[in-house]
């Protein structure tokens, strides 16, 4: 096997780098934008792609990329011109190679006729040029040497002046013939001049060789493969009997071999791949790390300050360090939103050109960076919220030309990262939101009460609601009214919120505001009877201990909490989670108002308040199952687990089945093993 | 003692390549990413050889063989080229540049250390 097989891994690794670049470079050609240097990292990324495959013998893959080098190539010397089917052949090209990468990473067969249309294509391209592509060269198999008979050679190598300037050297070319055989070398020093006029780094001796071996002849010349246009070299087999050779002198011996001697190397590489695994991992310790350091705070708080001094100052200095601790480890795993950016043009481009419209996008703040687990779940919403604005926002042309607007419509992207948090804003130049028509709809729709005037956020606040969709009509890009509710809820299950601000006739814009992380959350710790649980920070709104005159029962809707002439509904925890010894009053205990998506704002009964605290977010679906208006688990300073509420779904059983025992019995500390 | 080698090439499976096997030949190899890079790491110590790809982001490899032919403490340093095929034109590139030497990629592990060793014995 070849010991080599074990980059795999890394070339694999390497080679999803090298086709986001290559795809961004080529969207940027695309666009206009890229310039002889995008071109050549486009041809970089290919060349190393290929250059890899070779290695592991992944053959379609570098005939391939050798096909497509070969136009870059072409390209880059201006033989071919760059006009709109050269650079279309090109994304075509650069989607094919990412299919063939993926398939030979997953060991796949692709069939044989794939991206026969791309192939030929770029066949055709590069024929028009006449620079017929060499085919990729396959390495030979190293010349056999004939075990046959032996011959004698004379060999005389005579070097050019220049041959020691790159720094070749005679005696190891010597070495090397004589493990071809029995040789005799005689040097010719007539060449060398008076030392006055001496070149010092020239070469002047000329050397006579007698090579008597069962080497072809070939092998001989390949030991002179470095240095054939640097010499003058004849090669002829001679009658075994006859010697040139005055002065015979022995070849150097040949090198020790130098033996597997453990070596110090200085590694100067300026980063390091390491796996995601290792690194949750140590983002998880960290946080642990974090809360046995806050819940050391909290105990040390207790002590008398002039007992312990030092213990006390220990515990501040450990609280700082953990804190930059806990930053630096975050920031490991943070990645700029532009590998998430990236596919957006591509996007606009293929659904402009499908919705017959015209549009580009501009981007802003790419390199901004957010939690590996954010910017996983980024991609949909993004998606959806460009297609939306394409889709709904961008004008066809000719409207936009009769509204005095330019007649390519303008989207822009852009990221900030503002007090601990993501901001990404979409923004369009488009129509934007028609109120009236979004009033009118809703109404219809019952979404607004009759007679009351929603202001103007609010009606454009409406377009988020469950199958709303003004598209006259329904596209299947949008979706069928599976829009912006959609993405409402991906921001929102994410932690974070979602506005749209819009003037009619001149464009929109949603603002998205997301946690940067989400390994960690700002919870509010609760408790309820023996239970204590974590409601997400950014979810409530206020907590209150209300009067009894404020509490209505409502036939069918069950408790509700009026506030400040509003109705707010309540969920009472211990009910559903069937915790026993909590207090059942509202006015007793606490209620905190969260907002959720959907219902708006709900109250939950609560016994008490116990604090503020950042939690490590542990998966509860990855532990133990999933469980109905649970998000996660963390486990608190003093070692036992606490639930994350999952506000949205509390809400969803506590109004769709009340009566259902949905929220089954569930025991935190059932959790704690051992 | 064991030689130095320095090798640069933008791609990291192929750095990772040519160490491994270099080193497991017995050579001490240092990595650099590209032509300046490269530069900077020759400036900081001796070095017996040096392995360059041609197509580099910042300094490509031809550039770079020039400027280490143009200065003194490496200027008679074997260099090898990486070249991807037999290309003809990219040899003789590289050997008007200054260079030693060329390896055809993709090379076996046993032909990188041959060629290796036919100018870095």
């Amino acid at each position: 096997m070849n010991p080599l097989a074990q980059f795999r891994q890394t070339y694999f690794e390497e080679c999803a780098g090298l086709l986001e670049e290559m795809q961004a470079g080529l969207e940027a050609l695309a666009d206009g934008a890229g310039d002889d240097e995008t071109l050549h990292a486009v041809f970089r990324c290919v060349h190393s792609i290929k250059g890899g495959a070779g290695v592991f013998g992944f053959d379609a893959l570098v005939a391939f990329s050798h096909l497509f080098e070969s136009l870059l190539d072409q390209l880059r010397d201006h033989r071919v011109p760059p006009n709109r089917d050269v650079l279309q052949v090109l994304l075509h090209a650069g989607d094919a190679l990412a299919d063939i990468v993926a398939a030979a990473r997953d060991d796949a067969t692709l069939p044989e006729d794939f991206a026969a249309d791309v192939t030929q294509s770029l066949r055709a391209l590069l024929e028009g040029t006449s620079a017929a592509t060499p085919a990729p060269h396959t390495p030979h198999p190293t010349e056999a040497s004939q075990p046959g008979e032996r011959h004698r050679y004379r060999i005389v190598f005579t070097p050019r002046t220049e041959l020691l300037e790159r720094a070749n050297e005679p005696l190891l070319l010597i070495r090397q013939l004589q493990r071809l055989g029995d040789l005799a070398v005689a040097a010719d020093t007539s060449r060398l001049p008076r030392l006055d006029v001496m070149e010092p780094e020239a070469a002047y001796l000329k050397w006579i060789f007698t090579l008597d071996t069962g080497a072809a002849e070939g092998s001989i010349r390949d030991v002179f493969e470095f240095v054939e246009d640097d010499c003058d070299l004849t090669i002829e087999r001679v009658a075994p009997a006859s010697t040139d050779a005055a002065v015979a002198v022995e070849a150097a011996p040949p090198p020790k071999g130098t033996g597997e001697a453990p070596i110090a190397h200085t590694v100067l590489a300026q980063s390091i791949r390491v796996d995601v695994e290792k690194l949750d991992r140590l983002v998880n310790l960290v946080g642990e790390m974090v809360i046995t350091q806050a819940m050391l705070t909290e105990e040390s708080q207790t002590l008398p300050t002039d007992r312990y001094p030092s213990l006390i100052k220990g515990i501040e200095a450990l609280a700082q360090n953990a804190r930059e601790l806990q930053d630096s480890v975050m920031a490991i795993r943070a990645q700029p939103v532009k590998s998430v950016f990236a596919r957006m043009p591509r996007v606009v481009r293929d659904l402009a050109a499908s919705l017959g419209k015209e549009a580009r996008i501009v981007m802003t703040g790419e390199t901004t960076e957010i939690d590996k687990t954010v910017i996983e779940q980024l991609n949909d919403p993004l998606t959806h919220m460009i297609r939306n604005a394409l889709d709904h926002g961008i004008e066809p042309p000719e409207e936009r030309v009769k509204a005095g607007k330019l007649r390519v419509g303008t989207i822009h992207l852009a990221a900030a990262q503002r007090s601990g948090r993501i901001i990404i804003e979409v923004s369009d130049d488009g129509r934007g939101i028609d109120r009236d028509k979004v009033l009118a709809k809703a109404r219809e729709r019952g979404l607004v009460a009759p007679g009351t005037q929603p202001g103007d956020d609010e009606i454009d606040n409406l377009i988020f609601l469950p199958a709303f969709s003004t598209a006259e009509t329904i596209s299947n890009i949008s979706g069928r009214g599976v829009g912006m509710d959609v993405v409402k809820r991906n921001v929102q299950s994410l932690g974070g919120r979602i506005d749209v601000t819009s003037k009619f006739g001149s464009g929109s814009r949603f603002v998205m505001s997301l946690p940067l992380t989400l390994a960690v959350l700002d919870g509010m710790v609760v408790s309820v009877g023996r239970q204590t649980y974590i409601v997400p920070l950014t979810a409530i709104i206020e907590s209150l201990r209300p009067k009894a005159a404020d509490i209505h029962r409502v036939v069918g809707r069950g408790d509700v909490l009026a506030l400040r002439g509003e109705y707010v509904p309540l969920t009472y925890l211990h009910r559903c989670f069937a915790i026993d010894q909590a207090i059942t009053d509202p006015c007793r205990g606490i209620v905190t108002i969260v907002q959720s998506e959907g219902a708006g704002r709900v109250g939950l009964v609560i016994d008490q308040l116990l604090g503020q605290q950042q939690v490590v977010v542990k998966s509860l679906e990855a532990n133990y199952e999933r469980v109905e208006g649970i998000s996660g688990a963390t486990i608190l300073g003093n070692g036992r687990v606490a639930l994350i509420l999952d506000v949205a779904r509390l809400n969803e059983s506590a109004n769709g089945s009340r009566s259902a025992p949905a929220n089954e019995w569930f025991d935190a500390d059932a959790l704690v093993t051992a | 003692m064991a030689k130095r080698i320095l090798t640069v090439d933008d791609s990291k499976t192929m750095r990772d390549m040519v160490s491994y096997t270099l080193r497991k030949a017995g050579f001490e190899v240092n990595e650099a990413e590209d032509g300046k890079k490269a530069l900077a790491v020759l400036a900081g110590g001796r070095f017996d050889l040096v392995i360059t790809d041609l197509n580099m982001p910042v300094m490509d490899g031809i550039t770079l063989i020039r400027n280490v032919r143009a200065g003194s403490q490496h200027r008679g340093v074997p260099i090898l080229i990486l070249t991807t095929e037999a290309d003809g034109v990219k040899k003789a590139e590289g050997k008007a540049a200054g260079a030693t030497g060329w390896l055809v990629k993709p090379f076996s592990p046993d032909k990188l250390v041959d060629v290796v060793q036919r100018v870095c014995p």
